[in-house]
């Protein structure tokens, strides 16, 4: 029988000349198709005599398997490369801007909102809430605040009527807490509040923090030691001091104005004090035997201090340009 | 209450600089609210007399002079049009630091000048500079002009917080600067002067409840055109008090110095028999400051036969003044209780010296030494001869005697502070105490309206301790996990929703124009504020669409195109007797869906984008109708509805708003009860199904104003057996469908959870679905 290595060579650059699949197709064919030069071979092992035909075949097989990987390395360059021409023309320009959709975000009084809540929360607060059309009772009575009592006056009110204010501090959510719940308590009441009173260091509407803790061993150090822990978290400053002077506000005593150490000063940042027994009085709960602390902190305060905005009236202007700042 | 640092040294003078002593008040609780400085600073300026005038050789608005400073005579050119010989004026000498100028040896126009005269401009003195500043003929030549003028001091002006009416004099202030400091406390020597004439004005009280004490005394042959002196020129001025006349000066420097407002009334102008009673209805005064005012039955008056003459406490009449011919006094000194001024000035817009403190409370231990110390003055000053005092005295409040337990104390504070230190501190507050077994008894001062209940005087042990000096201690509590519920859906939750979807949160009014009110929510009558701060700021929103468009309005004034904005905030509803809040979520969406890129197809948003947020908070939960909403286009609103209960609305804005608003392009809003979103159910597990799903998809033409919800609920409320899922995916109208009719393409799934599904079974579920579908609604198959 002839020998047909040559086939190989023969076939390795028939294949070669191939640049697309149906010219491989065809080329194919040529060797290995029904007419092809290697099945043409193996229809002339039949006329061998038997002990010729093993090693006749075999050395068939030897030149069709090299055949079929010659054609099998072609087929996959063609292919590498048809691919590779297609995804060259589906490249990107990779720096074009993101399909977009708006980013959205919260204002700046809500994201110090949820991180005081949030703070306060990890030692056990409760959040409170209440009207914010309050009654003159809950608003002023009830936080021993008599009526005429110059007191009152600290207070640039808002009426609705004759008997219904908008509420000038979140304390009247602690006697509404109170009157429900047996101590020990814990909570922080956030929310509007409003004052008749329109500057750029003041803004009719604005909102507060009211903290109440009431147990049976609760003191003024306590007071100053939560507040301080909390401010020491709120901006992440393990350095800054707390430093209560004293004031006056009628349902706490002692009372405390809240100092903080800031650049180098000291910066007032709210009012605390223990609660009065007046207080605890009008909701049932025994003095002698429970004591409670409060604080209330500005909430435009912080958060300006936080994010060092400078001016109180950006958080009611609603301008996008300052909104989307706190989005990133 | 502000008043000269050297008026209070001369009560008490701790060994503290002025920066200190500041410090100190307000750790104290007197809060220092300002510290400046009387003058500004300068140096080497004394008193000289003008000894010698030539005119300038060579300049005609100049003059020579010559001054006489005391050691020596100075050669000073001057361009002061009242430079004279005789006067005496501040003179600069060479080396002398002005605000803004260095004194130094100068040729004027070829004359040598030593010196410099001033005015009181370029003293830091005044703002004006017309001339030289012309000194008494008896200011002594050579003397430190700081000294002469009591230059070297500061103006003091303290926040001090209502309860401390005890420290709105400077007795008072000084008292506590004393307890604060441990120093010794100089009052001014009590100087009693017994009648010197037998005239008496009779004095009766009809409501003693509220004048507890009232006293009075002639003092007749007054010059009341004596000059004020001028250190109490000095300490009033410093106190932001003008000078009147030498009388009424003394009265209200005794204020000041004692806190014990007075009155002077003009003798020959009083009618009989004084009474203090409260005012009839309607009665009229008219006062010092030439306003008539109206009386009600409770405020408290000072009459005579012919009616008022004062109002007590807060200021006196224009009948009975005191005036430049005044001869005769009637000197007051009285206890108001503290309840039956307070308010009133305020109602009448009269806020004085005097009702502020007697509103706050006057010390009633006081009143008579405040009354000999005015007349001592009056006497030195104005001259006259005093009668004897008139009084009427009936019961005074009632001091209690308030319990300090020590171990209440400590554990108030949380401090360790010997018993010992305590005792001292109230001393040193001028509390007389005696020592029980539990602490203390101590009898409160007649000064103090502040201290009624132990807590009270733990906060003046506190505040003398010094807060400063408490630490700081992290409490101890029990640790309990907090209650969480999982189906309570909460704003945070919900504002989490609208920051993904892209939408700004803002924080806008709950006070809201009235035409806001009135247009956009239909509310005719909405809650209004007695003291609103603006017109615009007049009512209490019943909704927040008003603050968005506002909101919205603001940017397109500063170039933004588009907004997707959202708020939560309450509402606010007027009930029968009451008010009622309501939270919502409210959002307005306007311009293009998405910001203007390069990959997207610009459009503005619709119904439908709005819809879907919607959707999203409501968690698909939510059921449409179509409605009408004063502010919204009455074609593309709808109500929301969950669970079928009304909690909201969504929809275009009306386009004659979008008109009125100005606005380039239109809004879709929406608004939400949030409280009835907040109640979420807790997921309970369904079997998932092993066999797929079969898909259909069936086209029908109904008429086309059948809303598409009508016809999805009723294919749920059919129940059709392994119908699993009905979803529209087409509409269509136009070419091939009827003018009044659309269609409708659906994709309908079916599923068997517990065996494969044939295609006959599936078919039958369609069948079936059809024939509904023709009945309810007379659909017919779109060919």
């Amino acid at each position: 029988m002839a020998n047909l290595d040559y086939l190989i060579a023969e076939a390795q650059t028939d294949f070669t000349s191939c640049v697309d699949m149906p010219a491989l197709e065809n080329a194919k064919a040529k060797y290995l198709g029904k007419t092809g030069a290697l099945t043409e071979a193996l229809k002339g092992l039949g006329k061998l005599s038997t002990e010729e035909r093993p090693a006749a075949g075999a050395a068939i097989n030897v030149v069709k398997q090299a055949i079929e990987t010659a054609l099998n390395v072609r087929r996959e360059a063609i292919l590498g490369a048809t691919q590779a021409k297609q995804l060259a023309g589906e490249s990107l320009d990779v720096t074009l801007p993101a399909r977009a959709q708006s980013q959205g975000g919260l204002h700046p009084v809500t994201l110090t909102l949820q991180r005081i809540e949030q703070l306060f929360h990890s030692i056990g607060f409760d959040v409170a809430t209440g009207p914010e059309i309050e009654t003159d009772f809950y608003n002023f009575t009830a936080l021993n605040i008599p009526e005429n009592h110059p007191a009152r006056a600290m207070h640039d009110t808002f009426y609705v009527d004759e008997t219904n204010v908008l509420r000038t501090h979140t304390s009247p959510v602690q006697i509404h807490y109170m009157e429900n719940k047996a101590p020990p308590l814990k909570i922080i009441s956030p929310g509007r509040v409003y004052r008749v009173d329109s500057d750029a260091t003041h803004s009719p509407m604005f909102h507060q923090v009211e903290g109440l803790w009431v147990d049976e061993n609760v003191s003024f150090a306590n007071l100053k030691g939560v507040v301080q822990d909390f401010l020491q978290k709120f901006f992440e400053r393990d350095d800054l001091t707390v430093r209560f002077r004293p004031s006056f506000f009628p349902f706490t005593e002692p009372s405390a104005e809240i100092d903080m150490s800031w650049n180098g000063g000291w910066l007032e940042i709210g009012g605390c004090g223990m609660v009065h027994p007046e207080v605890f009085k009008h909701v049932n709960i025994d003095s002698e035997k429970y004591r409670g602390f409060a604080f209330g902190l500005g909430v435009e305060r912080l958060a300006m201090l936080r994010y060092g905005v400078n001016d109180l009236r950006h958080f009611f202007n609603n301008d996008l340009h300052f909104l989307q700042q706190f989005n990133k | 209450m502000q008043f000269s640092e050297n008026w209070l040294r001369q009560f008490v003078n701790p060994s503290l600089d002025s920066q200190a002593l500041s410090h100190a008040l307000t750790m104290a609780g007197l809060e220092v609210e300002e510290m400046t400085p009387v003058g500004k600073p300068f140096t080497k300026v004394v008193i000289g007399e003008i000894v010698e005038v030539v005119k300038h050789p060579d300049a005609d608005r100049l003059q020579v002079c010559k001054v006489n400073v005391g050691n020596k005579t100075l050669q000073i050119v001057c361009g002061a049009s009242n430079a004279r010989i005789g006067l005496k004026v501040p003179c600069a000498l060479v080396g002398a630091e002005l605000p803004g100028i260095s004194i130094t040896q100068a040729k004027v126009r070829g004359v040598e000048s030593f010196g410099m005269m001033c005015s009181a401009e370029e003293l830091g003195l005044a703002e004006d500079a017309s001339g030289l500043l012309e000194l008494p003929s008896d200011a002594k030549t050579g003397q430190d002009i700081r000294e002469y003028l009591s230059l070297n001091d500061n103006l003091f002006t303290l926040k001090l917080t209502p309860n401390r009416a005890d420290c709105l004099s400077i007795l008072g202030v000084a008292r506590d600067v004393a307890a604060i400091t441990g120093t010794p406390l100089t009052v001014p020597a009590a100087i009693k002067t017994s009648a010197q004439t037998s005239k008496e004005q009779a004095v009766k009280v009809t409501t003693p409840e509220a004048c507890p004490a009232y006293y009075g005394r002639v003092i007749e042959g007054v010059n009341a055109l004596s000059k004020t002196p001028d250190w109490m020129l000095r300490n009033l001025e410093r106190s932001g008090v003008r000078s009147i006349c030498a009388i009424v000066d003394i009265t209200n420097y005794v204020l000041l110095e004692l806190g014990q407002p007075m009155h002077a009334f003009d003798l020959a102008k009083i009618r009989g028999d004084i009474n203090v009673r409260f005012a009839q209805a309607n009665e009229k005064i008219k006062l010092l400051n030439d306003t008539e005012v109206k009386l009600t039955n409770d405020d408290l008056v000072i009459t005579d036969n012919s009616g008022a003459i004062a109002l007590a406490g807060i200021m006196g009449g224009e009948l009975t003044s005191v005036t430049d011919t005044t001869t005769s006094i009637f000197l007051e000194s009285a206890f108001f209780t503290p309840d039956v001024i307070a308010g009133k000035a305020r109602r009448l817009g009269l806020n004085t010296d005097s009702s502020y403190r007697f509103e706050r409370g006057v010390d009633f231990g006081n009143t008579k030494q405040a009354l000999e110390r005015a007349t001592a003055l009056i006497l030195e000053i104005c001259g006259g001869k005093a009668g004897g005092i008139t009084e009427v005295v009936s019961k005074l409040p009632v001091r209690n005697i308030v319990n300090l337990r020590y171990a209440r104390l400590i554990s108030v504070l949380g401090i360790e502070i010997p018993q010992k230190t305590i005792g001292t501190l109230l001393k040193q507050l001028g509390f007389e105490y005696s020592e029980t077994a539990a602490g203390f008894a101590v009898k409160v001062l007649t000064y103090r309206f502040d201290i009624a209940c132990e807590e009270d005087l733990i906060e003046e042990i506190a505040r003398l301790h010094g807060y400063d000096k408490i630490l700081a201690i992290i409490p101890t509590a029990n640790l309990n996990i907090l209650a969480a519920g999982e189906t309570a859906w909460n704003k945070a939750s919900m504002a989490a929703v609208l920051q993904n979807q892209g939408y700004q949160e803002v924080v806008t009014y709950s006070f809201v124009d009235e035409s806001w009110e009135r247009d956009l929510m239909g509310n005719a009558n909405p809650i209004k504020l007695k003291n609103p701060i603006a017109s615009n700021m007049s009512v209490m929103r019943s909704g927040l669409w008003g603050g968005l468009l506002d909101a919205l309005v603001y940017n397109l004034n500063r170039k933004q195109e588009r907004a997707m904005l959202f708020e939560v905030g309450a509402s606010y509803f007027a009930e029968k007797k009451s008010y009622r809040e309501q939270t919502q979520v409210s959002g307005l969406c306007y311009g293009e869906v998405q910001p203007e890129q390069w990959g997207a197809k610009a459009r503005d948003v619709d119904f439908y984008d709005v819809k879907a947020t919607v959707d999203a908070l409501m968690k698909n939960q939510a059921e449409y109708r179509a409605d009408v909403h004063p502010a919204l286009h009455p074609g593309q609103s709808a109500r929301v509805y969950l669970h079928n209960k009304p909690i909201g609305w969504l929809g275009k804005l009306h386009p004659k708003w979008q008109q009125h608003y100005s606005l380039p392009k239109n809004a879709v809003l929406f608004e939400l009860a949030v409280e009835l979103l907040m109640k979420t159910k807790l997921t309970k597990y369904q079997e998932v199904s092993k066999f797929l799903p079969m898909r259909r998809d069936i086209a029908i033409v109904v008429d086309a104003n059948l809303p598409v919800q009508t016809i999805v609920n009723a294919v749920h409320k059919a129940r059709i057996p392994l119908l699993h899922q009905i979803q529209l995916f087409d509409v269509y109208q136009g070419k091939g469908i009827a003018e009044n009719k659309k269609s409708l393409a659906f994709l309908v799934l079916m599923q068997d959870t517990h065996k494969t599904l044939l295609d006959i079974e599936a078919e039958a579920a369609m069948a079936e679905l059809l024939k509904l579908l023709e009945k309810q609604f007379g659909a017919s198959l779109r060919n």
